[in-house]
């Protein structure tokens, strides 16, 4: 027998992988959205879907979000497991009514008759293309009861996820973080990578394989202090703890995976072993994932601390277009850093 | 729509068997008996959460799923008793679900406005309004796709085709020639606002002609007519030729909810409505026509009648829903990995 083909991948050449092989797998997973089909998608994950499918397969909708939101929920409910791009995270806004009072309602209001196993695939976070094209979504719906929040940071992870989303009854969002597709937009050549951002997770299995849900990955062991963190941060986070290796301090990065359902174990886990802990999303502090996870942390694992949990978030701001101004709004390595070296002290 | 009258059609049972003209009038009378039942109920005891009548829009109901199969599919609104009784959702069920019983439609997680029932392709009664709209043509969508030759029809109100999904569901199921119903129960109010005051083009079937959909309206107190306008968009539907608009021109007979008084309506408006009663002129038809004496329809009066006392003593010796049952159906715990 010979050995499974493992290559590099970057993720939106895994995402696209999962989707092909799930495709081919199971005839009642459909693509809807807008541009998917001859355009190949914004960020061209679903670049020959149309030619390998068929256009009963891969739909090109027009550009009603509401409106084919609420197509793949009745999709979903009679027999297809509908797959539903957003081009960007922002338009979900548009359909918001059919995500949270449709697809996330309806097997509670059925009394467990329905179930909506459609996926809905959105491109978030921070890329220089000004508040609506920018923002991370994620806090909206860990909020919504009923739904699954997916939230990747590496090609291994997104195609693993993305296999068990599709496999999932539930409603579940999963969201790209563009600067982690490793690709260029087609549209302006726009880079979408992030200086930190290395060869972690890029080994990817040819063959189908599913990571479930619910379960948080340590990307990097440690002992002196946990950082959890989300998507580009996770990447940010393991720069700054190769750094502080130099000076003797090991860093435990853990990234969630999936904000729900939420594997509080792995991090409280690790949180009795290093006693110190930091939290670093992209989406904004108020009310958000960070806040969430601190509250998880307070809650469940108070006595465990030797230090007050530390939150880095973006600001409270819609993000802004110039380059200077977004970084500033969005956590970089200095603002973990120095995290990282108040709940040390 | 200021002048009914344009559209009231005389009563047309050409290829109706008598047998399938009165259980459509049936149907109609369970619908009306499930909701006046439901009236007396919410004023003689505390009853949990509210209800919306649509007492004298039956005819719409049971016209357009009577060209239905079993198996072909409707989305309905916050006024859905009368759709889900004439999909045949049982009244045991329907009844216990007001009561919030285990044993409702929903296992009581559902409430009036919230009815469903997945096996008779009742995708459920929705809340918000326009919602069931791209969910019908995503049935419709998905029959296609399964090769099924189902049909999928969506009701919802006047007040509904100002909703943006409206408009965005009309042009894609049109583009894609989806085997899709959508009906407008013209009921001449969303709540206070009178369809003149709150549409620019009170003709809401021609709004059909932007998205290239056939649009007709029909005298939706007239079961008969509104079945064949069905008929004929149910086989232009599986014949792959795509939807049509049926704007069903009817009255809400009583408020727009349980006890709202309607007072911005004149009382002349409410009698003359009265007297076009879908019910009414139902049973007169079919007597004009020789096909049902007036014993026969008090007979079937009767047997609905105790059909709902039954369907209420089913509901009230029924298992209430435990405080914690709903934790069970928040999420699916299953998947296929």
């Amino acid at each position: 027998m010979s050995d499974p083909v493992v290559r590099e991948l970057s993720m939106m050449e895994a995402i696209r992988e999962a989707i092909v092989q799930e495709m081919r797998r199971d005839p009642r997973v459909i693509l809807l959205g807008e541009d998917v089909g001859k355009f190949g998608g914004a960020f061209h994950v679903t670049h020959g879907l149309l030619e390998e499918f068929g256009p009963l397969r891969v739909w090109d909708t027009p550009i009603s979000e509401a409106g084919f939101m609420g197509v793949g929920v009745g999709a979903a409910l009679t027999g297809l497991r509908p797959i539903v791009e957003l081009q960007y995270a922002d338009f979900i806004f548009c359909a918001m009514d059919q995500v949270v009072n449709e697809a996330a309602k309806l097997r509670l209001m059925s009394g467990g008759q329905a179930s909506v196993p459609m996926l809905i695939r959105a491109p978030q976070g921070a890329t220089g293309r000004g508040a609506q094209h920018s923002q991370s979504v994620e806090a909206w719906f860990m909020h919504t009861p009923g739904i699954k929040v997916v939230l990747p940071s590496t090609p291994y992870d997104a195609k693993g996820l993305l296999v068990s989303a599709l496999r999932d009854d539930n409603p579940v969002l999963f969201l790209e973080h563009k600067m982690l597709y490793g690709s260029a937009s087609p549209g302006g050549g726009k880079a979408t990578t992030d200086p930190t951002i290395g060869q972690l997770g890029r080994v990817v299995p040819a063959d189908p394989y599913a990571i479930p849900l619910g379960k948080a990955d340590i990307k990097r062991a440690g002992r002196d202090v946990t950082v959890v963190a989300t998507a580009v941060m996770v990447h940010r986070a393991l720069a700054v703890a190769s750094q502080l290796a130099g000076e003797g301090i090991e860093v435990e990065v853990i990234d969630p995976r999936t904000l729900v359902p939420l594997d509080s174990e792995t991090i409280l886990a690790s949180l009795r072993r290093t006693h110190r802990i930091v939290v670093v999303t992209e989406d904004t502090r108020r009310a958000g994932v960070g806040a969430e996870l601190m509250a998880t942390i307070l809650e469940e694992g108070f006595d465990e601390l030797d230090a007050p949990v530390i939150r880095v978030c973006a600001v409270d701001t819609p993000i802004p277009f110039a380059p200077a101004a977004q970084d500033h709004a969005i956590p970089n390595t200095a603002d973990i850093l120095a995290a990282i070296r108040r709940v040390l002290e | 729509m200021n002048d009914f009258t344009a559209v009231l059609a005389p009563f047309d049972f050409t290829g109706m068997e008598r047998e399938f003209l009165l259980g459509m009038h049936r149907r109609m009378v369970q619908a009306r008996e499930f909701e006046e039942q439901l009236y007396y109920l919410f004023l003689s005891r505390p009853m949990p959460g509210t209800m919306h009548q649509a007492t004298g829009q039956e005819a719409v109901a049971v016209g357009i799923v009577s060209a239905l199969a079993a198996d072909d599919y409707v989305t309905s609104t916050h006024r859905g008793h009368a759709h889900c009784v004439a999909k045949g959702v049982p009244l045991d069920a329907m009844m216990a679900e007001m009561f919030a019983r285990r044993t409702g439609s929903c296992r009581g997680m559902g409430g009036s406005m919230h009815l469903c029932d997945f096996s008779r392709g009742m995708l459920g009664a929705f809340g918000i309004v326009g919602a069931g709209i791209p969910i019908a043509a995503g049935a419709a969508l998905s029959a296609r796709v399964r090769g099924s030759g189902q049909v999928a029809v969506s009701f919802f109100g006047d007040g509904a085709t100002n909703e943006g999904i409206f408009h965005e569901t009309l042009n894609m199921a049109s583009l894609w020639k989806l085997p899709a119903i959508f009906v407008i129960e013209n009921n001449q109010y969303a709540l206070s606002m009178r369809v003149q005051e709150s549409s620019a083009m009170p003709n809401l079937a021609e709004r059909g002609a932007a998205y290239a959909i056939p649009g007709m309206q029909v005298d939706g107190n007239n079961v008969a007519a509104v079945y064949q306008a069905a008929a004929a968009a149910v086989a232009r539907a599986r014949s792959g030729e795509g939807p049509t608009l049926i704007e069903c021109i009817t009255y809400r007979a009583r408020g727009h909810a349980r006890f709202e008084a309607s007072g911005y309506r004149e009382a002349a408006e409410v009698e003359r409505w009265k007297r076009l009663d879908p019910i009414l002129r139902m049973a007169e038809a079919l007597q004009n026509a020789g096909l049902a004496t007036a014993a026969e329809l008090a007979q079937i009066e009767a047997e609905v009648h105790a059909e709902l006392e039954a369907a209420i003593a089913f509901a009230e010796s029924s298992p209430a829903v435990e405080p914690e049952d709903y934790l069970q159906y928040i999420t699916l715990e299953t998947t296929h990995v």
